[in-house]
């Protein structure tokens, strides 16, 4: 299936490099247009309260003031990611009678500058009355727990149930049954970006928002229908986005205040949040319980599993929907579960909102089952990859209701990681105070569920030709640092026979990109605009190869191709045309109509989930000081399998990248959090890993071919920020004989459960 | 009350109206419009509002914009010597994968031309540590210490080629 590319699978450098390189890349921040208003938001000190009376009198006079604005101002109307169903959209741009976490948004200024509507905020004043606050699991749950929606008396939003097999019969066979509770904490995407947003309102009354966003069709739908408005009306432009991560893929209040504020004075809004707005308030992956039960046969084989989710969604649903749904889907992947039992819950508490952190549920629910892998290859006397190998999904594996599974290199992805660490000899002739241990995981590659309720296709690109030999590719996919336009670009190429520097980008501006996409989250965009760029350059394949046959008068049966610029019959590759010179040909033809075509994928009969996964392996080695408990991880083998590699530059980076943020996720970030007040705003105090932190690495491309994906292509880099955590916790475990079940793993907690 | 101050950034002279209190960050950005300054946190502790005053990097978003006059500023805009070429930091940064969202890029790029003003050969590990005040999300770092290696090895030829 392996083809011979010239482009793909190359380590071509960033089609924005140099614009990044050189500070001329504009983001949302850097963007000022004449008679500009700056905003801020007012945020609640109160984790539950409701609002009595919010006089903003004195804020409005004070000179440079231009607009304040409460929730009694807007059109009241809720939004959220769910369109489909309704009941889950439960979040008002801004509060309207109630608060329901600190820094929950209950009023926004507008000023002549940044400095002066700061010192309007401290003039409105808001009378709450406190109500009671939640801000565990255990409580929220409890019979007469304060209530934060009124919708929603038991506090659970949402409900997730997946059921295969006999789950009973299956532990009641089994020779060995292992049951544990683990608990993991809430961190922050921590993308280097703030966020911020940009109105204008033209004398139509239509608006044009600039915003650090993964999702600009999404944002465009949910602002039109805060906003009251048709969403021909809303124009959203994603310019240079810093980081994203899951954290900006949804409405956010300063764009809709923004917008508002930007309609109501007719002069153009900037909002931009302070990294203290992004850790006191900002979405964060979620904190979760989980009661995993698996069975196993004496050889090994996994007989079923039982699976628990509760997850601390905090104030709103935001993402939590999704990630309920995704914790369960997780929760049967990589191994082969006979029978199949999971629930899972989404639980209001009085804390900033939960939503999409990159793993989407993943890396809380693959550390339940990669570390029960672990403690129960120990308990069965089993090498922990052996196990896992026994258990492995393979290429075919049917999930029930979830999906078949198309292209596996988990197998090999284990091999290749135990060969490449030199596992056995490190897990079974240990050196003192140190350890190696392994995690692994699988994850889509975007999802086919449309909870958003498009009317589009999935996704879409249109590609133009012109006879000069370039392209134009215009996409909605929100390039946020992962690299899709050279990705995308890079696929255009190698299908049109044309370099890099012939093509043309535009991308992720609602007005002029082909509708639609639903934004850089789940791993979409290779393999869904990749197939939407693909789609559409064989249709202009198509009109290329009619023309040049029609001039050289080729017997049908002829094939052609088109490489180095060149549209040539492949039989005779001598006969070729220029590019550019097939594209006047065809236009001839067409009466000089422009040759433009668009292309379209949306996923069918794919499944519950994906139409694709990937997977891997990683094996840490850590070094324990036995005095003070600190961990060094000394470094990190991965072996994964994302099908065809198309840049083998950024996949590594996605891959190094992924080790920064699961390294913080098992050892050093967390929220420092007290009555539902984050306490560590700042990158100071929290953690998150530096250069200096970051131990080498080696990796391993395993090379499968996803038949669905894009010249193979599938997932890459989102689900590497999943086996870290499980895979450092298990060489702590080897190195201590402490078993962390109970992220981050810190200092203290080895200390108090290291066995001599 | 404003005060009209003289500001040197990367040779060019600009008289600014500035507040006392106002940073060199705001007033690089508002002022003057040197955007590729960005501002990642505002307390001097991720690195990307990183600037050379009088040839050492500086974080931007702590220092005051009346303390800079008289100093010569350079931000990721003057490094290279004309618009076309790419200064040797940007262009190892451009062909190695240094960058992905590009935020951090700037603040990195002159900490790295800070730390090779002074040490032209730097080890992996000065590397790391020189970079250690320069928060990045999405790379990991690795290519951008092999950025840094590798740009300080081609200004090292350069710098042989012009002196032989």
């Amino acid at each position: 299936m392996k083809k011979d590319f010239s482009i793909v699978g190359k380590s071509v450098p960033r089609n924005d490099g140099k614009a990044k390189a050189t500070g001329t890349a504009t983001y949302t921040d850097d963007i000022k247009l004449p008679g500009m208003l700056h905003g801020k938001i007012l945020r609640s000190p109160f984790p539950h309260a409701r609002i009595l009376n919010i006089d903003t009198s004195r804020a409005a006079s004070l000179p440079g003031v231009k607009c304040v604005i409460t929730g009694e101002d807007t059109p009241k109307i809720k939004y959220g990611n769910w369109r489909l169903f309704p009941d889950t959209q439960d979040e008002y741009p801004l509060a309207i009678d109630k608060v329901r976490f600190i820094g929950d948004e209950v009023a926004a200024v507008a000023a002549v500058d940044a400095d002066t509507a700061e010192e309007a905020l401290e003039l409105i004043k808001v009378d709450y009355e406190e109500l009671p606050g939640i801000f565990d699991i255990d409580s929220a749950i409890k019979e007469g727990a304060p209530v934060l929606h009124d919708y929603c008396p038991g506090n659970i939003s949402v409900n997730r149930k997946i059921h295969y097999g006999d789950i009973e019969k299956a532990f009641a066979e089994s020779d060995y049954v292992r049951e544990d509770v683990f608990n993991v904490h809430a961190v922050s995407p921590a993308y280097l970006e703030p966020c911020a947003a940009v109105a204008q309102c033209d004398l139509d009354g239509r608006i044009t928002l600039w915003t650090s966003t993964q999702v600009p069709y999404i944002v465009q739908c949910l602002l039109a229908s805060t906003m009251g408005m048709r969403e021909n009306d809303v124009r959203v432009i994603k310019p240079f986005v810093g980081g994203g991560f899951g954290g900006k893929m949804e409405l956010r209040t300063w764009e809709f205040c923004a917008a508002f504020i930007a309609k109501k004075t007719g002069r153009p809004v900037k909002f931009t949040m302070t990294r203290e707005e992004e850790f006191l308030a900002g979405r964060r992956r979620h904190a979760m319980k989980l009661y995993s039960k698996v069975g196993f046969k004496k050889d090994g084989t996994l007989t079923g599993k039982d699976l628990r989710i509760y997850l601390d969604g905090g104030g709103y649903n935001a993402m939590g929907p999704t990630a309920t749904f995704l914790c369960g889907t997780f929760g049967a992947m990589l191994y082969r579960y006979p029978n199949y039992r999971f629930w899972g819950q989404h639980v209001y508490t009085n804390k900033p909102p939960a939503s999409a952190m990159r793993g989407f549920g993943a890396p809380q629910s693959l550390f339940a089952t990669e570390s029960q892998m672990n403690i129960a290859a120990e308990e069965l006397g089993i090498d922990p990859i052996e196990l896992r190998i026994k258990n492995a999904q393979v290429t075919g594996d049917e999930i029930p209701d979830v999906a078949t599974i198309s292209s596996c290199g988990f197998i090999e992805a284990l091999q290749k990681a135990a060969e490449m660490s030199g596992w056995k000899e490190k897990r079974y002739s240990p050196k003192p105070g140190q350890g190696i241990g392994i995690g692994c995981y699988s994850f889509i590659s975007g999802g086919v569920f449309n909870w958003f309720n498009t009317q589009f296709p999935f996704s879409a690109a249109e590609v133009r030709v012109f006879d000069d030999g370039t392209a134009h590719l215009l996409t909605m996919a929100a390039d946020i640092g992962q690299g899709c336009d050279t990705v995308l670009k890079q696929i255009l190429a190698e299908e049109l026979g044309l370099k890099m520097e012939d093509i043309r980008i535009t991308s992720a501006d609602t007005s002029t990109t082909p509708q639609a996409d639903l934004g850089a989250w789940g791993s979409r965009l290779t393999m869904m605009n990749g197939n939407a760029v693909l789609d559409a350059a064989k249709k202009i394949k198509a009109q290329l190869f009619g023309a040049v046959s029609a001039r050289q008068n080729l017997n049908v049966i002829h094939e052609l191709g088109c490489k180095d610029g060149m549209v040539f019959p492949k039989s005779r590759p001598d006969r070729g045309i220029p590019f550019g010179e097939a594209v006047a040909m065809a236009q001839k033809a067409n009466r000089g109509e422009p040759l433009v075509e668009r292309g379209y994928y949306t996923p069918r009969d794919k499944g519950l989930v994906t139409p694709a996964f990937s997977f891997g392996a990683q094996i840490s080695e850590v070094e324990v000081d036995k005095d003070t408990g600190v961990v060094r991880v000394k470094k990190f083998w991965t072996a994964h399998d994302c099908g065809t590699v198309i840049n083998q530059m950024a996949v590594e980076g996605q891959l190094e990248g992924s080790i920064q943020m699961g390294l913080g996720y098992a050892l050093s970030e967390q929220f420092v959090m007290e009555d539902g007040k984050t306490l560590n705003t700042n990158f100071l105090d929290y953690k998150m890993p530096n250069a200096m932190d970051v131990p080498p690495s080696e990796v391993a491309h395993i090379e499968t071919y996803e038949p669905e994906g894009p010249m193979g292509a599938k997932e890459a880099g989102e689900g590497l920020a999943i086996p870290t955590a499980p895979a450092i916790a298990d060489a702590v475990h080897h190195a201590t004989g402490y078993r962390c079940k109970d992220l981050p793993i810190t200092p203290e907690k080895i200390l108090a459960g290291k066995k001599d | 009350m404003k005060q009209i101050i003289e500001l040197n950034v990367n040779g060019e002279s600009y008289t600014v109206a500035v507040n006392p209190w106002q940073t060199l960050n705001e007033v690089l950005r508002e002022e003057i419009n040197l955007t590729g300054v960005k501002l990642g946190c505002g307390s001097g502790d991720c690195g990307a509002c990183t600037v050379m005053v009088d040839g050492r990097a500086v974080s931007s978003c702590l220092s005051l914009a009346v303390e800079m006059v008289g100093k010569e500023i350079m931000t990721v805009e003057g490094m290279a010597p004309s618009g076309e070429e790419l200064h040797p930091i940007q262009e190892s940064f451009v062909k190695k994968g240094a960058i992905q969202c590009g935020f951090c890029t700037p603040g990195m790029e002159l900490t790295a031309l800070n730390l090779l003003n002074n040490n032209p050969s730097p080890t992996y590990n000065e590397i790391r540590e020189a970079l250690a005040g320069n928060l990045c999300r999405c790379t990991g770092y690795k290519k951008i210490i092999e950025a840094v290696g590798a740009a300080g090895q081609k200004m090292k030829e350069a710098s042989e080629r012009k002196t032989s």
